[in-house]
């Protein structure tokens, strides 16, 4: 049977020779990501921490970023995403990325109504 | 070009899986549909941690103040580098598992069983540190005292470490004493919950060494825990005191808010199970590998659907590792 994988990642950046050597490049990619988290997460740079960008500081937004990154590769290229159909891809992600989104934003934002509640109002910690 | 190619009998016909525009197999389009609801559960519980958070944000636990241990560092002061060690299990267990589908695309079965038993190997060794991980959690380490309105004081010493209650609990004082059928009303049983000393030990104790202060779950606008003064520490405490807490379970954590234990417990717990289903679907696939079953078949694709599930659980571990450990 004849397999055929893309073998680009970096929008074509980076091409790898065999689709093992590619696994290997994505491991490698991954464990960057995750010393660099880790790094960070032990540090807290003051910097990053003392800094806000739309109402949370640089360090979450580095590690809400990063995650979304690894959480690409992993599907794009562990679980071969990249070569399935375009049909299949957008069924799948486009609704999950929707979804999960939409809930988070309303969520969110309820909970820090309810937190201005409790500050603000005559509640007492255990409402 | 498609990876595998199964014969459903169905060819040519519109329905029974017939055409196929998304060009994958039936089992690995629903595995695919499949994975789309799991992440729909996870973020559920992901969002609804964030809403407790939300709520309770200048007086949530820290993550780095809670899981500092490694196993065998006893009194090391370890934040974070024991999530990794399991980050990187799980991630090196995926590579292994997508090795295994490579392999299977090229239907080199040994290689598939080697990388199977790494994957399945990896699979336990993530169980059992999630198990340490409960272990250590439950089980708490400097203790803690729960006020009427369920807000939890720490102790803390002058020069701001953290200090065990056994450490200054006074001992003669009321000492705890379990309750049996004999000894007291026969229907009430012992509760479930244990600690091992007294609120009035503890506050015994604290009002002796003068230089105890106490800690608030509450932060200043630095982020950082309030430490009381030592007056206000000894009225924070005799007037709201209420009860010992050592460890955490679903009502008590002596690591701050309850909730921050129950969304630790469900969440992880959760992703645990997963896991667990995730290393029994591994082991019947990684039989069938050793028997020849998909060599008789022809193809290797029930390794590519469980190394999907796999995978996905990885997925979820990223995100798990983001919100609890790092943000």
């Amino acid at each position: 049977m004849a397999h055929e994988h893309k073998l680009e990642i970096f929008r074509g950046a980076l091409k790898f020779k065999s689709n093992v050597s590619k696994i290997w490049g994505v491991f490698i990619l991954l464990s960057i990501v995750t010393i660099i988290e880790v790094v960070l997460g032990i540090l807290r740079p003051e910097a990053l921490v003392g800094n806000k960008f739309l109402a949370m500081n640089l360090l979450n937004w580095i590690f809400i970023i990063l995650t979304i990154v690894k959480a690409y590769y992993i599907t794009w290229d562990f679980m071969h995403m990249r070569d399935e159909t375009v049909g299949l891809r957008r069924a799948v992600v486009w609704t999950g990325v929707f979804l999960i989104a939409y809930i988070i934003v309303l969520i969110l934002i309820e909970g820090d109504y309810i937190y201005e509640v409790y500050k603000n109002g005559f509640i007492k910690f255990n409402f | 070009m498609e990876a595998t190619v199964v014969k459903t009998g169905t060819e040519g016909k519109t329905w029974g899986g017939g055409n196929n525009p998304l060009k994958a197999s039936y089992g690995k389009m629903m595995m695919w549909f499949f994975i789309l609801s799991d992440s729909l559960t996870f973020a559920g519980f992901l969002a609804s941690y964030g809403m407790s958070r939300f709520k309770f944000i200048d007086a949530w636990p820290i993550a780095d103040e809670v899981f500092t241990h490694f196993p065998f560092l006893h009194g090391v002061e370890a934040p974070m580098y024991y999530v990794a060690f399991m980050t990187f299990i799980l991630i090196f267990s995926s590579v292994t598992m997508v090795l295994a589908v490579d392999a299977g695309q090229k239907m080199q079965q040994k290689k598939v069983i080697l990388y199977m038993f790494l994957t399945l190997l990896g699979g336990f060794v993530f169980l059992g540190s999630q198990a340490w991980e409960w272990k250590t959690f439950i089980k708490g380490d400097y203790g803690a005292v729960e006020t009427n309105g369920r807000q939890i004081l720490q102790f803390l010493d002058t020069d701001g470490k953290r200090v065990a209650l056994a450490d200054f609990a006074a001992a003669q004082t009321d000492p705890r004493v379990e309750h049996t059928n004999e000894s007291g009303i026969w229907y009430k049983s012992e509760p479930e919950y244990k600690t091992s000393v007294s609120f009035e030990q503890v506050k015994e104790g604290f009002l002796a060494n003068e230089n105890l202060l106490i800690r608030l779950p509450n932060k200043d606008e630095n982020g950082q825990h309030i430490v009381l003064s030592r007056e206000e520490s000894i009225t924070k405490l005799v007037n709201d005191g209420n009860l010992v807490v050592e460890g955490a379970n679903l009502r008590h954590n002596e690591y701050g808010h309850p909730l921050f234990a129950d969304f630790f417990f469900f969440i992880t717990g959760f992703h645990g199970f997963h896991v667990s289903i995730g290393v029994l679907l591994n082991l019947i696939v990684f039989f069938n590998v050793v028997i020849g079953t998909y060599e008789r078949r022809g193809h290797y694709e029930m390794v590519e659907k469980v190394g999907l599930y796999w995978h996905f659980v990885d997925l979820v571990w990223v995100f798990v590792f983001t919100f609890f450990y790092l943000v």
